[in-house]
């Protein structure tokens, strides 16, 4: 349970974590909070040949919100993004999200964007990103930084569009339509562990509180994050009396989930279907006291 | 960033791995050590520096028995390396009780209430709790819960640790009222 040898690189600035990332090429692996890279290389499970640590980058720790959305830089932590009043006023789903990451100790040292870059398929902040619509922005040496938006960011279980020599330093959650309300329901079978199933809701009303959009993200049930929009199956109705049971069987139908030791994929489509109607009515219900 | 946190001062090669010359303030006192980059901080701790305290349970995240404070904040120490906190501070659970030896609120409490059984998970919950205290000084039986949710006592002996987090709570706002000075403990000092 000891971690093997590696080569280790502690940048200052993200010019030099760029240069080192660069020659390092797929040997190269970014450490930021560990909680997720760590434990990989304690049980073995990865051994980068070297290690590039950002925790010394204090350009990459910052949070900034304002009326366009919240960019989170590579190194700002989960419990800081969780407690910013600001951030949770701009885009309330990911303190929402972000509450089911984890124990808070983990959220102590985890980081926003790494969870992002991880790309666990059953973590919670991929789909956030995935359903806001949001982008991650990477940079490499001698290149401009590109933005690449979550539907193209998310390959496969632990594979994202991150190439090597690549550092993500930020990701942009943009920030919620007027008369929207989100909601991020998942079930575990410890708390704190990986989810079981897990959804993550957005609907949007208009002003005489009929349903315009209404899309949810599943965890837990693909490769990536689905995202599935069901603003056909609300047909405009008014929150208040949405047919929730019908729309939540729609989320169901159109995952694919697998059977596993955790749970069988009959089980896991069951939940999803279960937390897609809590999390639809908690997103609508947000949205009307908006 | 905190200003002490430099990068390893010299790194020595001894067969294929570099050792890097670290120091961290533990309980007050500045260590220094010089260990491979992989060195975990709970290993750096316990064989390096001598700190035994800092358990070690499942070394991948899950049990919180490696739980130390990291400028203050609970962290596993299980997962970061040594060299990644270079110039930070860290409490441990030897650095709870004041330097008299006179315990923490949270470690009277937990004896008080019978809340610790083997032992082996309590440096981790003494740690988690003292952070938890002091960002919450009343918390509700719910707040507890999430607080501790990452803590796993083996013994199970979760409704004493739940009733000693009360206690604890009780034993410090009594101090507060008799005006014991805040900064008695020594955990309470390094933090603030």
């Amino acid at each position: 349970m000891k971690p093997p040898p590696f080569d280790y690189h502690a940048p200052r600035t993200v010019g030099e974590a760029l240069e080192v990332l660069a020659d390092a090429g797929p040997e190269g692996k970014v450490l930021a909070g560990g909680q997720s890279l760590i434990p990989l290389m304690n049980m073995r499970l990865a051994a980068p040949a070297r290690l590039v640590d950002i925790n010394r980058i204090g350009a990459l720790d910052t949070v900034a919100a304002d009326a366009r959305g919240v960019r989170v830089g590579a190194l700002a932590r989960h419990a800081t993004v969780e407690r910013s009043a600001a951030v949770a006023e701009r885009q309330p789903l990911l303190r929402q999200a972000l509450r089911h990451v984890a124990h808070p100790v983990i959220r102590n040292r985890g980081t926003v964007v790494g969870s992002i870059v991880h790309a666990d398929p059953a973590a919670e902040l991929p789909a956030v990103l995935a359903l806001l619509g949001g982008t991650v922005r990477l940079a490499r040496h001698g290149a401009p930084e590109r933005d690449v938006p979550a539907d193209e960011f998310f390959l496969g279980p632990l594979e994202s569009a991150l190439q090597p020599g690549e550092l993500a330093v930020s990701a942009f959650f943009p920030a919620l339509p007027p008369g929207s309300g989100t909601a991020f329901c998942e079930i575990a079978r410890r708390h704190g562990d990986f989810a079981l199933a897990g959804v993550a809701a957005l609907v949007t009303l208009d002003d005489d509180l009929r349903i315009t959009t209404a899309k949810v993200a599943c965890i837990g049930v693909g490769p990536v994050p689905v995202v599935v929009d069901v603003s056909a199956e609300c047909a405009r109705r008014p929150a208040a009396s949405a047919d929730w049971p019908a729309v939540a069987a729609a989320v169901r139908d159109r995952v694919e989930p697998e059977d596993d030791i955790h749970a069988t994929a009959e089980y896991r489509r069951h939940l999803t279907g279960v937390l897609a109607e809590r999390a639809l009515r908690l997103a609508a219900e947000r949205a009307s006291h908006g | 960033m905190a200003e002490g946190a430099r990068h390893a001062k010299g790194s020595t090669g001894v067969g294929t791995e570099t050792l890097y010359d670290i120091s961290l303030t533990v309980n007050g006192v500045v260590r220094e050590a010089r260990v491979p980059a992989r060195r975990l901080l709970s290993d750096c701790l316990r064989h390096d520096l001598g700190l035994t305290g800092t358990h070690v349970g499942c070394e991948h995240g899950v049990c919180g028995c490696c739980t130390v404070l990291l400028d203050g904040e609970p962290v596993r120490s299980c997962l970061m390396f040594a060299v990644s906190v270079d110039g930070h501070e860290i409490t441990t659970i030897e650095g709870l009780a004041a330097p008299d030896g006179t315990l923490s609120p949270v470690q009277r409490a937990f004896a008080e209430s019978h809340a610790l059984q083997c032992g082996f998970c309590t440096p981790g919950f003494l740690c988690t709790v003292t952070a938890l205290l002091r960002e919450n000084p009343s918390p509700s039986d719910e707040e507890i819960l999430e607080g501790i949710s990452g803590n796993l006592c083996r013994c199970t002996g979760y409704q004493n640790i739940i009733k000693a987090v009360h206690r604890a709570a009780e034993i410090a706002a009594e101090e507060n009222r008799a005006g014991v000075p805040a900064g008695s403990h020594r955990a309470v000092t390094e933090e603030s």
